[in-house]
């Protein structure tokens, strides 16, 4: 899966009167220039906060929300202009589980129909046997077992871990070879959590999907993906792999993300990175760097050059004019 | 503190028993459903209609909490000397009032003070969580998350309590503002010498704003003490595999723990330990009998597991 260039700019609504009066229609600069390659087998993680434009950017690449900009390549096909009708055939192998499990399904459809909606609408079985033993095998696949018990209930009889399972089940039974999930165990509890990342992994895994994992919570990043991207309004700031960044971040804002996780130690030995304020708005983002107005290194070329995304030695990329030129010159 | 159900009486808080010292941060831990937020607002007496404490005592300063007349309690405790931060706070606040006025609110409800008086109060406690006494005007729309979570913060220690109660209170904030806003909390502490009772499900928090913890399941205390000690040799394996389910940035990567199953119903829960069906160590008296509380190596570390003191 490749992006180049993507852009999503969301425009404000304003009342009649200030549309007329305004010189220009103010735009919310979701997702500004981005540029991504996940590969096969890969499990690639969107770090950041809300507002930096992670959701935004996964729903972009399934084309559930529309490209202002820029192009959208899926094995070598170009979907960005695609009719529906072509798109539609695409989705079966492109997927999206969501984070809330008590909203993403349907509360009057029992597991059965719910998992395998998606074989109905993509029309891919032709008998109800084959719905059937698709619907079995994938409840099996994330441990639903045994499967009977399963598929005559109905949602609210089931635990939020159990439920994001079969919304996991859902979205792997046309077996997609690329995968966003946004925030997937956030809702659950820490001892299901694990069980339900497991499963996930494996599951991935098993189908050599390439895997775009969102989340605001880097430790969990940490565990679940092989790269990450870190974003901050709307722009990629650094990117690599995973276990480089999080021993040695480049740049501030990574930094200071990681010296705000807690970690469940309470001896460990922390440093201090203060960052001051509050994310600016995306409808005017700061010229320049978009961090330099809370960044504790910023200095003059930050507030008036934008710093381009480049590589470094060990094989990442940071957007960040300390690392070019070091500290303030 | 069970809560009364049609179908029957759902024992949510059972035999749960902890200290707070004064200065004390003592952080309750436990997964939905363990029963954490029902024994705070047990302290504050703001259970629902249907729940009702069966026995216990909760002693503050000196006094018998359940013992006291409602009148007493209303006036002279309930957020004078014990005051909540709840979860979701940010959401309480009043969208058509400004943030100083709500602040200064139980201020004037619980000190015959003049108005004059409260608004230099409530500026000055903005001022305190750092967001400044020049906002007492504005309103909640007007701030960020963290900005009104901070809010709630003010408006918690308005009477100056001694004790204060924090129900999850950085869910739905951002990492880096859930950083600053325990920031400034620490630091009211130790400025202010209070008590605070953090509940949360997240180890992580706590093990970085807390000196003691207690570890809840299905009602009932697992483990309690000082965090170092938990954290660095937990003795109930609930409580070992519960912090093995939280990652860390820090150190080796390592897998993450799970549990299998799910907590119990507490309309029925299951006989002997609570914990016995998902105890990888479960032994036959498990299933029978209920463990006692009994403290580890005698240094405040107590624990409820047939495995310890045997």
């Amino acid at each position: 899966m490749v992006a180049r260039n993507l852009k999503k700019y969301y425009t404000l609504k304003m009342g009649f009167v200030k549309t007329l009066m305004a010189k220009a229609v103010p735009f919310v600069h979701a997702v500004e220039d981005l540029n991504l390659i996940i590969g096969k087998d890969e499990v690639f993680g969107l770090v950041g906060e809300s507002g930096c434009g992670k959701t935004t950017t996964g729903r972009l690449l399934l084309r559930l929300v529309e490209p202002t900009e820029g192009k959208i390549v899926f094995n070598g096909t170009d979907i960005t202009a695609m009719s529906s009708d072509e798109l539609r055939k695409m989705r079966r192998k492109m997927q999206i589980i969501f984070q809330d499990p008590y909203e993403s399904l349907n509360p009057r459809m029992s597991i059965f129909d719910i998992v395998s909606e998606p074989v109905r609408i993509q029309k891919v079985a032709s008998t109800e046997a084959e719905v059937h033993q698709r619907v079995t095998e994938v409840l099996k696949d994330l441990e639903l077992v045994p499967p009977e018990e399963y598929i005559y209930r109905f949602p609210h009889e089931l635990s939020g871990g159990q439920r994001q399972r079969i919304a996991i089940a859902r979205a792997f039974i046309l077996k997609p070879e690329f995968m966003v999930a946004d925030e997937p165990l956030s809702m659950l509890d820490a001892s299901i959590r694990s069980e339900v990342a497991r499963l996930l992994l494996s599951i991935v895994k098993k189908f050599h999907c390439s895997f775009l994992y969102i989340t605001h919570d880097i430790a969990l990043a940490r565990y679940m993906c092989d790269r990450i991207a870190v974003m901050y309004l709307g722009q990629i700031v650094e990117q690599g792999v995973t276990e480089d960044i999080i021993q040695k971040p480049q740049h501030p804002y990574t930094e200071a993300l990681l010296a705000a996780v807690p970690v469940p130690d309470p001896t460990a030995r922390r440093t201090e990175v203060v960052i001051k304020g509050e994310v600016p708005s995306a409808v005017n983002p700061p010229a320049g760097c978009r961090f330099h107005t809370r960044c504790p290194y910023a200095w003059e070329r930050c507030k008036k050059e934008e710093p381009k995304l480049l590589p470094t030695e060990d094989n990442r990329i940071v957007a960040c004019h300390k690392y070019v030129y070091g500290h303030g010159k | 503190m069970y809560f009364y159900t049609m179908r029957g009486e759902v024992k949510a808080v059972d035999d749960v028993s902890f200290d707070v010292n004064k200065g004390d941060s003592v952080g309750l831990a436990g997964e939905s459903g363990c029963g954490k937020t029902s024994a705070a607002l047990s302290i504050l007496k703001l259970l629902p209609w249907n729940g009702k404490i069966y026995g216990g005592s909760i002693n503050f300063e000196g006094e018998e909490i359940l013992k006291m007349p409602p009148n007493k309690f209303n006036k002279d405790i309930r957020w004078k000397k014990i005051s909540v931060v709840f979860q979701g706070a940010m959401n309480a606040l009043h969208p058509n009032k400004s943030i100083g006025s709500q602040i200064a609110e139980p201020i004037l409800a619980h000190e015959s003070i003049s108005k004059e008086e409260a608004r230099k109060r409530a500026e000055r406690l903005l001022d305190l969580v750092g967001i400044g006494g020049s906002k007492f005007d504005r309103y909640p729309h007007e701030l960020s998350g963290g900005m009104k979570q901070r809010s709630m913060i003010s408006m918690a220690l308005a009477c100056n309590p001694t004790l204060v109660i924090a129900d999850e209170p950085t869910t739905a904030l951002d990492v880096i503002i859930e950083a600053q806003v325990m920031k400034v909390m620490k630091e009211l502490q130790q400025k202010l010498n209070l008590s605070l009772i953090l509940i949360s499900h997240d180890l992580s928090m706590i093990a970085d704003s807390c000196n003691k913890v207690a570890i809840m399941y299905a009602g009932k205390i697992a483990e309690y003490g000082e965090s170092a000690r938990i954290y660095k040799e937990p003795l109930h394996p609930y409580t070992q595999k519960l912090i093995g389910a939280f990652p860390s940035i820090l150190g080796a990567k390592r897998e993450l723990e799970s549990i299998p199953g799910f907590p119990p119903d507490l309309l029925n829960p299951p006989p002997g330990c609570r914990f016995h069906p998902r105890c990888v160590y479960a032994m036959d008296i498990c299933r029978r009998k209920e463990p006692e509380v009994i403290e580890a190596d005698g240094s405040n570390h107590i624990v409820a597991c047939h495995l310890v003191g045997k």
